[in-house]
């Protein structure tokens, strides 16, 4: 009897088994979503950048209100002159980084969200924290419905969100595009409007695209010929072009497809409207109820005493 | 007695042990430091960063102990959809670890989250968004909970009807002795008590097998997408755990660790408690999980050899260490329970129940932290206070368990058996947790 019950028992195992492996194959053979270039964006080209952070300072400047972002002092300096910033954190949304690869060839880099076309914060957010604006495609974060799960973090593969470790009351920290500040007000994000260099140009996808491809045409040694952002991770409406290959500025390599197409793709095949765990429930109930009802019929006191309980 | 609760039985003992002042002592240091997190920030007491958002809080309470909780789960799955009742006499025991270990997974995200204040958002539909694992994963454990709560309550029905209320009247004495001063409103008080428990009990005993299918339903769906939140981490996670199959591999994992920790439980509780191994039980519970774990292990070598990763698991790089640490203490406890002569025996059920325990418990780190790069320069080993909170929250639950088995008819009797095997028959139905 024990015998025949397990191979019952491996059977049903199998069976939910070979469920879920479908939807693993059936997710693995789509391919990646479209692209809305009317989405708003910057394209930073780093050729172009000479390092004097003034989109950074122009940033917190204008948004040291809505998020909170204090200056940061390097740790050896002190008289607290210094506003030093070596990274993204819960006080700076943009940052300018140097790649050094010798003396004489270096360049800058600059680091803030990427407005992904199909952001993986968004996908994660349990409580809708992180939305992406459906026309200018701002990805943009809500303090007040934020629970402070960090899963947007977690789910980034830029690793953009910052939190705000020492703080009692924290807040995910992470670029908007000025949405509420200097975008508003003046039509321009504040680090776009300062750029001395016009390293960074704000404006339409399609049109940033457009700029792009003219500027690798008409010095193609002046470049890596490539447009970081066209196609990474889904895309992204933060735009890159560069002298060298940006896996060495920091940018990561990432395939065409949004990890959030493969992630969602998966969850929803198992939750596709609720049916599988619906009819999970009822085959549950029915099986429990039906042994419940075996055990009260087939159980006479006498037959049980010596099969059930025999020491 | 009545008849109902004549398979289970309270634990005659003392409550106030040696053991009992240690794990107090961790629990409060432990609560200690939760003041600290909430007065300074999480920054203050851990070593967590932007780049490790997630760390031993998450990794061992949340996706490890909810694992390690899912007894009640695996053993359900076996009495009431296997219809082996002679599992019966452990599930309450079973249920109630799973019950501190789903509440204090609970507990503990919400000493994670840095907006608790926010976390009502779970419960309003117009903030739900669809995309999210998280979503899926919160509401189904807090619904879990809520569940276990009410599986278990048949045993605190039943000890509420059938108890004197002496140390509870001792209570109120020496709280007051003016409150005992009526005697006569606080014996109508008791008797009131005794009575709706009676009520409320028969009629909890007829809706109880829905609620308990809805007990395995929850875990199913949690469980596996406790696999899922890892999927969006595709360029964080390491390729020989980052897999489309991660919610099959947490599900079959889950299970295999509930049983063998339902063995792991009973044999430690019967040596601490100095009773007799339930070792006719257990070797039956042990014949499944090496089954499992084969099937687990299949799929895991199956899925690398699918997606060219073979050489990364045995590269014998840091990655392949701890991925090959994982699959042995698997395969070699899973390789004991095939031996039917060694699962009889206490000590080697007991050795081989650890090292699956371990094993599995070992994939779980390694999907959310250990195989977890967020590129580099960013580093992670949990700081004293964090894995103190960790510790004090185990210890709480180990406290809880001892003092309730003490305290509720919750571990199986043990003596006479077959002379109440007779009335079992009748009321094996009703009886359900």
């Amino acid at each position: 009897m024990r015998r025949q019950s397990r191979r019952d028992f491996l059977k049903s195992v199998a069976v939910a088994g070979a469920g879920v492996l479908s939807c693993g194959a059936a997710a693995a053979s789509s391919g990646p979503g479209k692209v809305n270039n009317e989405e708003l964006g910057l394209l930073y080209d780093a050729t172009r950048c000479v390092g004097c952070k003034a989109c950074m300072a122009s940033c917190k400047r204008v948004n040291a209100a809505s998020g909170s972002l204090a200056y940061e002092h390097a740790d050896w300096d002190k008289d607290e002159l210094w506003d030093a910033p070596q990274d993204l954190s819960g006080s700076t949304r943009t940052v300018i980084k140097l790649y050094k690869e010798s003396p004489t060839r270096w360049s800058y880099v600059q680091s803030s969200c990427m407005h992904c076309q199909k952001p993986a914060c968004v996908s994660v957010c349990p409580v809708g924290a992180m939305t992406k604006d459906k026309t200018t495609g701002i990805v943009e974060y809500d303090k007040n419905a934020c629970i402070g799960c960090r899963y947007c973090q977690v789910a980034c593969s830029f690793t953009i969100p910052r939190f705000q470790w020492e703080k009692t009351i924290p807040q995910i920290v992470k670029c908007d595009l000025c949405k509420n500040t200097n975008l508003a007000q003046k039509g321009i994000p504040a680090c776009a409007e300062t750029c001395p260099a016009g390293a960074l140009t704000f404006g339409k996808r399609k049109d940033l695209l457009a700029d792009a491809r003219q500027r690798l045409k008409e010095s193609p040694d002046r470049y890596v010929n490539r447009i970081y952002g066209e196609t990474e991770g889904g895309g992204t409406n933060h735009l890159y072009l560069a002298a060298y290959p940006f896996e060495k500025l920091g940018l990561p390599d990432l395939p065409p497809e949004a990890p959030a197409e493969f992630s969602e793709k998966i969850q929803h095949t198992i939750y596709k409207g609720f049916m599988a765990p619906v009819a999970l429930y009822g085959t549950l109930c029915f099986v429990a109820v039906k042994n419940m009802k075996k055990q009260d019929t087939d159980e006479h006191p006498e037959k049980d005493a010596g099969k059930r309980r025999d020491e | 007695m009545a008849g109902h609760n004549d398979e289970f039985q309270r634990l005659d003992a003392r409550i106030f042990t040696p053991s009992f002042f240690v794990l107090l002592a961790l629990t409060l240091i432990g609560f200690f430091l939760v003041g600290v997190r909430y007065v300074k920030g999480i920054g203050a007491v851990t070593n967590l960063s932007d780049g490790f958002p997630w760390g031993i809080w998450i990794t061992y309470d949340v996706a490890t102990g909810t694992a390690i909780a899912c007894g009640g789960y695996a053993v359900a799955i076996l009495v009431y959809i296997r219809n082996h009742m002679r599992y019966h006499p452990m599930i309450r025991s079973a249920v109630l670890t799973s019950m501190f270990g789903y509440g204090l997974a609970g507990a503990s995200v919400m000493i994670d989250l840095g907006r608790p204040w926010n976390s009502y958002n779970f419960f309003l539909p117009s903030r739900w968004q669809g995309n999210s694992v998280m979503l899926e994963v919160a509401l189904c454990v807090m619904a879990y909970s809520m569940v276990l709560a009410i599986e278990f309550l048949p045993a605190l029905l039943s000890a509420m009807e059938n108890s004197d209320w002496g140390p509870f009247q001792n209570f109120v004495n020496w709280l007051h002795p003016r409150l005992v001063s009526d005697r006569e409103s606080l014996n109508t008080g008791k008797e009131w008590m005794r009575s709706a428990a009676a009520k409320i009990r028969p009629r909890l005993d007829k809706a109880l097998i829905f609620i308990i299918a809805l007990g395995i339903t929850l875990p199913t769906m949690h469980q596996s997408s406790l696999g899922s939140m890892l999927l969006i981490a595709s360029t964080k996670l390491h390729p020989l755990w980052h897999t489309a199959f991660l919610p099959l591999l947490f599900l079959i994992n889950c299970i295999y660790i509930g049983y063998s920790i339902a063995i792991l439980e009973s044999i430690i509780s019967s040596y601490a408690f100095n009773r007799p191994f339930e070792v006719r039980e257990l070797s039956g519970l042990a014949g499944i999980v090496p089954w499992l774990s084969v099937i687990w292990l299949s799929v895991v070598v199956g899925d690398l050899v699918w997606r060219g990763q073979l050489h990364a698991a045995l590269s014998l790089d840091f990655y392949s260490r701890f991925f090959l640490a994982e699959f042995l203490l698997v395969a070699v406890g899973s390789m004991i329970l095939f031996n039917k002569r060694m699962r009889r025996t206490p000590r080697w059920l007991f050795v081989s129940a650890a090292l699956i325990v371990l094993g599995g418990a070992l994939y779980r780190f390694n999907v959310y932290l250990i195989g977890f790069d967020p590129g580099k320069g960013w580093r992670y080993f949990p700081s004293l206070a964090e894995l103190m909170i960790t510790v004090g929250i185990v210890s709480f639950e180990i406290l809880g368990y001892q003092v309730l088995v003490k305290l509720l008819p919750v571990l199986p009797r043990m003596a006479r058996r077959g002379s109440h095997a007779r009335e079992r028959g009748a009321r094996l139905a009703g009886d359900a947790t």
